[in-house]
């Protein structure tokens, strides 16, 4: 049964995609968009519930990224939901056509099926070709609306993705070398589950030059800074729910490929230890990004800055390692994804009601668009990780983690945060309040979705289940 | 090995760094893509004598793509198009051409420090083979930084990939890796050439990428 759960994962999406390729009208389009979603969703739940088929050559299914893909395919599921009724505006304002739609909708499915790829991958040539699929669809999805800017935007993702990829490249090729000696030629050599069992005996030269071009390689699209140029553009110009994906998934896939190099480097003795070198740019991106965050215009590239501070924050906490840093890493990342995909619907729709993304031309939004308002206005405060929400839980777990081992880093943990949490704030109410701007017809919205996550994250601040706890704590400690 | 066979793999290898740095200064776009169909047919030949050499016969389709596709149809498709662009003519630097050796230079003797002392285990002509390769790497992101032009980041894009491929292949009995990495290179072409390409010039009348460039976002 967890076999065909596996091989659904990936296949529902790739069919998906095909299918999509071929449906002309686009109702029917979204509608199925969504169902394969949710179907690959239903196939996730079933590598959870079901015997875990024994690790193969090409794939495997253990707890972390069984974790990664129940997140990735139910932010997928929901962002589908939430596209029918984005398109559906996009087209009745003919920024979209139906054919670019039928072109966007299989492009949506590829998109997650790649990831899906990237993250059963058990060979690391295979895991490095989902990653690659999943941006080159991405570069074409943000390129989609032709104009000027979205241009832009496209190429430089384009050149700076191409960038990531072919030093990633290398570094697998790297790894293959100093695990061919005593693994053996052929695929072996590149098993994942083989590398760990494997690595006290690589060559240590080898595996520290490897992980740095997978760093830079990897860590271009994780969107670590200085590498995070492309990250901005991207999800300002190209359709919301794709930045919405692009945020709460593709960011957290790149993450995932360093955390399975990460745990090849900790393997060996000898080789350097990835920690300081993550916790140095996660620091980095966590401070860049906060201080960015206050001179932004446009509100999705606000956003954009905020998931490159929570992807710092994160990174910083797997860099620190041990049981509770990587607990709250965790807990942190499943947070940020269902945080930020929800602000981007709520921030999809309010570009739509009022006819731009320039944060000075959206403001008495509470006045206008109540729940818009209502549901932005959760999200914000969500995302700057003040109680009740997860993310307090998270970013308090980091804190106090780190406190007790180096205090010094902890206060500037706590200094970007506070950064973030000033421009959050200034932009919040000078949003949400002041006199109306704008268009006032009423939006037609679906907010269940976004609702949906703002519940979760919500919950999760609350009250953590304890089957969920010990599931984290599980993967906490092989992450080492 | 013979010490002949290691002599002709390194000469092949160190070609095609040379060609790379032909490419840096070449300064027209028909100058650029003829050098690069060249940098092509060298790969072709050291893959293919890597196939020979290791006695892995599917390394010789991966030859003939190198050949076939980067060595003919995407040169001739490309000069096709800057032809109908009325841009072939063009070319535009950033800094100037000693300036970009110089760099290069550099960046080659930054692939031979890093690799050289570590890979010894992995066979001389790996070790060898991949300090060039990182060399062709290291000198298509440099070309790509350095044009302006979208056709020339291309070539440059492409360049560097076949640094990966010339890596991949002298990394002995590397599995799937370099046909899906052969596949890779012809898609991105592809979705250059029909999407990027055709979408500026309907938009800007040029290629030329410093026209996007006013659309700084903030």
């Amino acid at each position: 049964m967890g076999e065909t759960a596996r091989l659904l994962v990936l296949a529902i999406p790739f069919a998906a995609a095909l299918l999509l390729g071929v449906i002309k009208d686009y109702r029917l389009g979204a509608r199925l968009n969504a169902t394969a979603a949710g179907a690959a969703l239903l196939a996730a739940v079933g590598l959870l519930v079901f015997e875990r088929p024994e690790p193969g050559i090409h794939f495997i299914v253990d707890d972390l990224n069984t974790t990664f893909i129940l997140l990735n395919t139910f932010v997928g599921f929901t962002t589908a939901l939430f596209s029918a009724s984005y398109i559906a505006h996009e087209l009745a304002i003919g920024r979209l056509t139906p054919r670019f739609l039928r072109f966007y909708h299989a492009m949506y499915q590829a998109m997650l099926g790649s990831m899906s790829l990237a993250l059963l991958a058990n060979n690391v040539g295979l895991m490095w070709v989902g990653v690659e699929v999943a941006t080159l669809v991405t570069v074409l999805m943000v390129g989609i609306y032709r104009t000027e800017p979205a241009i832009e935007a496209a190429w430089k993702y384009f050149i700076l993705g191409s960038v990531g990829i072919a030093l990633a490249f290398f570094g697998t090729i790297l790894v293959y070398l100093a695990a061919q000696e005593t693994l053996g030629e052929g695929m072996p050599a590149l098993a994942w589950n083989r590398l760990v069992a494997a690595a006290p005996l690589f060559d240590p030269r080898l595996l520290d030059v490897a992980f740095v071009f997978l760093l830079i390689g990897y860590g271009t699209k994780v969107g670590l800074a200085p590498l995070h140029a492309w990250l901005p553009d991207a999800h300002a110009e190209g359709p919301t729910p794709i930045s919405a994906v692009l945020s709460g998934l593709l960011l957290n896939v790149a993450l995932f490929a360093l955390l399975r190099f990460k745990l090849v480097m900790a393997a060996n003795p000898s080789a350097l230890t990835p920690g300081p070198v993550m916790v140095t740019m996660g620091l980095v991106s966590l401070l860049f990004a906060a201080l960015m965050l206050y001179r932004r215009r446009d509100i999705k590239r606000f956003f954009a800055y905020s998931s490159i501070e929570h992807m710092g924050i994160t990174t910083f906490a797997f860099g620190m390692g041990g049981p509770l840093a990587n607990f709250a890493g965790l807990l942190h990342m499943a947070m940020h994804s269902l945080a930020k995909s929800a602000i981007f619907m709520a921030v999809g729709h309010i570009a739509q009601v009022k006819g731009t993304q320039k944060i000075e031309s959206l403001r008495g939004l509470g006045a206008t668009h109540p729940v818009l308002a209502w549901g932005f206005a959760i999200g914000v405060v969500a995302i700057a990780g003040m109680p009740p929400f997860g993310l307090f839980t998270s970013e308090f777990l980091i804190l106090s983690s780190t406190f007790a081992r180096a205090h010094t880093l902890a206060l500037v943990v706590v200094l970007g945060l506070l950064i973030a949490l000033g421009a959050l704030v200034v932009r919040l109410v000078g949003i949400v309040f002041g006199p109306p701007l704008g268009a006032r017809e009423p939006a037609r919205a679906s907010y269940l979705p976004m609702f949906a996550h703002f519940l979760l994250v919500l919950l999760a601040g609350l009250w953590l289940p304890e089957p969920l706890v010990r599931w984290f704590q599980t993967i906490a400690a092989q992450l080492g | 090995m013979s010490p002949l066979a290691f002599d002709i793999a390194h000469l092949l290898a160190g070609s095609m760094v040379v060609v790379s740095f032909l490419l840096l200064y070449q300064d027209r776009i028909t100058g650029v893509l003829n050098v690069f169909a060249v940098q092509a047919i060298i790969l072709a030949l050291a893959v293919a004598f890597q196939a020979w050499s290791q006695g892995a016969p599917h390394l010789y389709l991966t030859a003939l793509i190198a050949l076939i596709v980067k060595g003919g149809i995407i040169p001739l498709a490309l000069h096709r198009i800057v032809r109908e662009l009325g841009i072939h003519r063009e070319i535009e630097k950033v800094v100037g051409v000693g300036l970009t050796m110089l760099v290069g230079l550099a960046l080659t003797a930054l692939a031979v420090i890093v690799v050289l002392p570590i890979a010894q285990e992995a066979g001389r002509v790996g070790r060898e083979d991949l300090a060039f390769a990182l060399a062709v790497i290291l000198l298509g992101l440099l070309m790509m930084i350095t044009r302006r032009n979208a056709v020339t980041q291309v070539v440059g894009f492409m360049s560097l990939e076949n640094g990966l491929v010339l890596a991949a292949t002298g990394a002995k009995g590397m599995p799937l890796v370099v046909e899906i990495s052969v596949a890779f290179s012809i898609l991105i072409a592809f979705i250059v050439f029909g999407i990027f390409v055709f979408r500026i010039r309907e938009r800007f009348d040029t290629v030329d990428v410093h026209a996007l460039e006013r659309f700084r976002g903030d």
